[in-house]
């Protein structure tokens, strides 16, 4: 049998969760005789090279980017889970949904005490290279389809563990109530 | 005719980022940017939160470093509750969250050392991209070993924060005025005196090792390692009291080029008095200066290189060691060589160790006067030497215990020049003049990145490569040529 194929990515998060999926330390090697992975912080891989069969997503979508690379991930993988409260619900990047983007904007860059009396000219990131932010920040299954969600902020790593052998496997795996509260 | 090369996604840190180049008619490099492509509004939502949240809110804008993050807030929090600054908690207060701190620290200087840069030095800054990763290291029979150990390394570090925070990643150990748990025996003598490798003794044998795996690297190419991307800069960095190396606690210090102190140990809760940022508007991260000396001429480094810089001395002996001829090579004066950033990031590793076995030594730690409260401030800094360099948090909190003011200056911000400065060193080092942009290219650019923030890297980098992509637009914007690191190669026109 091939082995299964395995995409990662981080939109809107933190990085914490793939800092967990290292968490599981001795068993990454192990990982690696499981499956192999494509389209990954961890590799070269920019852009899908072939269908995967699982993909990881950490956080929400904050940017239009954010969106297309979803969009990307759920065209490109047979099994899509969302990993961890950003991409299950947007998590603490989520907390700008109530206000405005300018409101955010004006106060990281005119009004902050280090730069109000430096700004004389009310200078604004605006330019051509930089991503347009969106309105609010999504989860990830108001964008595209979601499989699975992973709980936790980030999921322990021996969650991320069982989950990716489960599905190897083709087993079920239990969720125990103390990692589907909110931490 | 001129073009425009864009490497895109850089990666994330506290953001992502990406690279744009601009080649004149002559082919030579008329423009760089780093531009940081993500913005999160932190500094406005947090506000109406209860101050006590600020700890456990803010670390998750960093998953790689929320330690760092975690305390700097606690710390900030500590001077809203009257427990003063540093020196006003507990010695089982204080001595706990060093342990966090120091944990924290090495394990991230593990993780930047062996899973992104060790790739580069053990395979070549020009190997083949599908293995320069730390699977490829993995996979080398050679190096295996060496894999294992970082893995190790990082683990022990995260057992040690798991221990002081309650958890690996986004714990919830220091609030307001101390810790809430103190280091139960059992838990000393796990980390202490844990099965071979998880022990004390075993991590400061590993860090002397991995120092001399790079002293021996640097051996063998010092032209390199001395040339790529050397520039003079000022230097920044909290520093003990005495001058001593501390990544917890201080004043904030800052020596010029030369050595000569632009910033004479002030302390840092008056830190609206000596820095600024500038905002640019290609970029959301801002650009911190030091007011007296201008937007121009005031940046500076933090970070490693920056520590060692600033420091008279580094307070555990066999790092004093290495520290003492670490600074004989450039005769006792600031070092602006761009990859001994990863020298000194290693002494600090070993530095870590030493202090973490010395800690857990340490009685205070089992305990019980956990928590200080004194006389309620509307207004608190707090600020840190985390692993990429020094992280300032600063809040204003009302009546009601809400946050009413926050403003952040994280370690990336501060390396924000110095990086473009890398950036372009780079970039005309590597293209001024080249008709044709290859991979080692790009790789170079990332190398001088690394160097700088482990973040930056390590966040799409975590277990090897970050993915570039480099276009090629002519000056009407158009696309010409296009390459992904990947070593897919397109041509569009
Ligand atoms: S869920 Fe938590 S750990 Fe994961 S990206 Fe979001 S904030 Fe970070």
């Amino acid at each position: 049998m091939n082995k299964p194929i395995v995409a990662t990515t981080s939109l809107a998060g933190c990085f914490g969760c793939h800092m967990s999926l290292l968490d599981i330390d001795e068993r990454i090697l192990h990982l690696i005789d499981l499956v192999d992975f494509n389209k990954s912080p961890i590799n070269d891989i920019k852009k899908f090279t072939k269908t995967c069969d699982i993909g990881l997503i950490e956080g929400g979508c904050c940017l239009d980017e954010n969106v297309h690379v979803l969009q990307d991930f759920r065209k490109n993988c047979k099994i899509l889970i969302s990993v961890g409260e950003c991409a299950i619900m947007g998590g603490l990047p989520a907390m700008r949904n109530g206000l405005s983007v300018k409101e955010c904007l004006d106060e990281a860059y005119l009004n902050g005490p280090t730069v109000k009396n430096h700004n004389q000219g009310k200078v604004m990131p605006n330019d051509e290279e930089l991503p347009v932010l969106l309105n609010k920040v999504y989860p990830c299954h108001e964008v595209v389809k979601i499989d699975y969600y992973l709980p936790g902020c980030p999921p322990r790593a021996d969650l991320i563990w069982e989950a990716l052998v489960a599905l190897i496997h083709g087993n079920e795996m239990d969720l125990p109530y103390e990692v589907i509260k909110f931490d | 005719m001129s073009q425009k090369i864009t490497i895109s996604p850089v990666t994330r840190v506290e953001g992502h980022g990406k690279v744009s180049i601009h080649l004149d008619d002559n082919n030579q490099v008329s423009q760089s940017r780093l531009h940081i492509v993500e913005f999160r509004g932190f500094e406005r939502f947090v506000q109406g939160r209860p101050y006590w949240e600020a700890p456990v809110l803010v670390q998750r804008l960093c998953g790689i470093c929320p330690v760092s993050h975690h305390l700097a807030a606690a710390k900030a929090m500590d001077v809203i509750v009257g427990a003063g600054t540093g020196d006003g908690l507990t010695p089982t207060g204080e001595k706990m969250r060093r342990l966090m701190h120091y944990g924290q620290m090495f394990q991230s200087h593990a993780l930047h050392f062996f899973h992104l840069v060790s790739p580069d030095l053990l395979l070549g800054i020009d190997a083949d991209p599908a293995i320069r990763n730390v699977i490829g290291v993995a996979q080398n029979e050679n190096f295996q070993a060496l894999a294992v150990q970082g893995v190790m390394m990082r683990k022990y570090g995260q057992e040690i924060i798991k221990h002081t925070a309650g958890k690996k990643i986004h714990g919830t150990g220091a609030i307001p005025g101390g810790i809430n748990k103190n280091l139960s025996t059992e838990e000393r003598d796990l980390l202490l005196n844990g099965e071979d490798p998880l022990n004390a003794a075993k991590m400061i044998k590993w860090a002397e090792e991995a120092l001399a795996l790079f002293k021996d690297y640097y051996h063998k190419h010092r032209d390199f390692v001395d040339n790529f991307s050397y520039f003079p800069s000022n230097h920044l960095s909290l520093v003990r009291k005495d001058g001593a190396l501390d990544f917890y606690h201080g004043v904030l210090r800052a020596v010029d080029a030369e050595g000569n102190k632009i910033l004479k140990d002030v302390d840092y809760q008056h830190y609206l008095n000596y820095i600024a940022e500038e905002v640019r508007s290609w970029s959301y991260m801002k650009f911190p200066f030091l007011t007296e000396l201008g937007k121009e001429n005031g940046w500076y480094r933090v970070g490693p290189l920056a520590r060692l810089n600033t420091a008279d001395f580094i307070p555990s002996p066999k790092a004093q060691q290495e520290f003492e001829a670490y600074k004989a090579h450039t005769n006792g004066k600031p070092n602006n060589y761009c990859l001994h950033t990863h020298w000194a990031r290693l002494i600090e590793t070993l530095h870590a160790a030493e202090v973490i076995k010395d800690l857990l030594e340490d009685p205070d730690l089992q305990k019980d006067d956990l928590v200080v409260k004194g006389k309620r401030m509307p207004e608190g800094v707090g600020l840190l030497e985390a692993p990429r360099g020094t992280l300032f948090h600063h809040y204003e909190v009302n009546k009601d215990d809400q946050i009413t003011m926050a403003n952040l200056i994280v370690s990336t911000t501060n390396n924000n020049q110095p990086m473009n400065n890398a950036v372009e060193n780079v970039a005309k080092a590597w293209m001024n003049g080249q008709n044709e942009i290859t991979e080692p290219m790009m790789n170079a650019v990332e190398v001088a990145i690394r160097a700088y923030d482990p973040c930056l890297s390590c966040a799409t980098h975590a277990l090897g490569k970050m993915p570039l992509e480099i276009s090629l637009y002519n000056n009407h914007n158009e696309l010409i040529d296009q390459m992904q690191s990947d070593y897919t190669h397109t041509k569009s026109s």
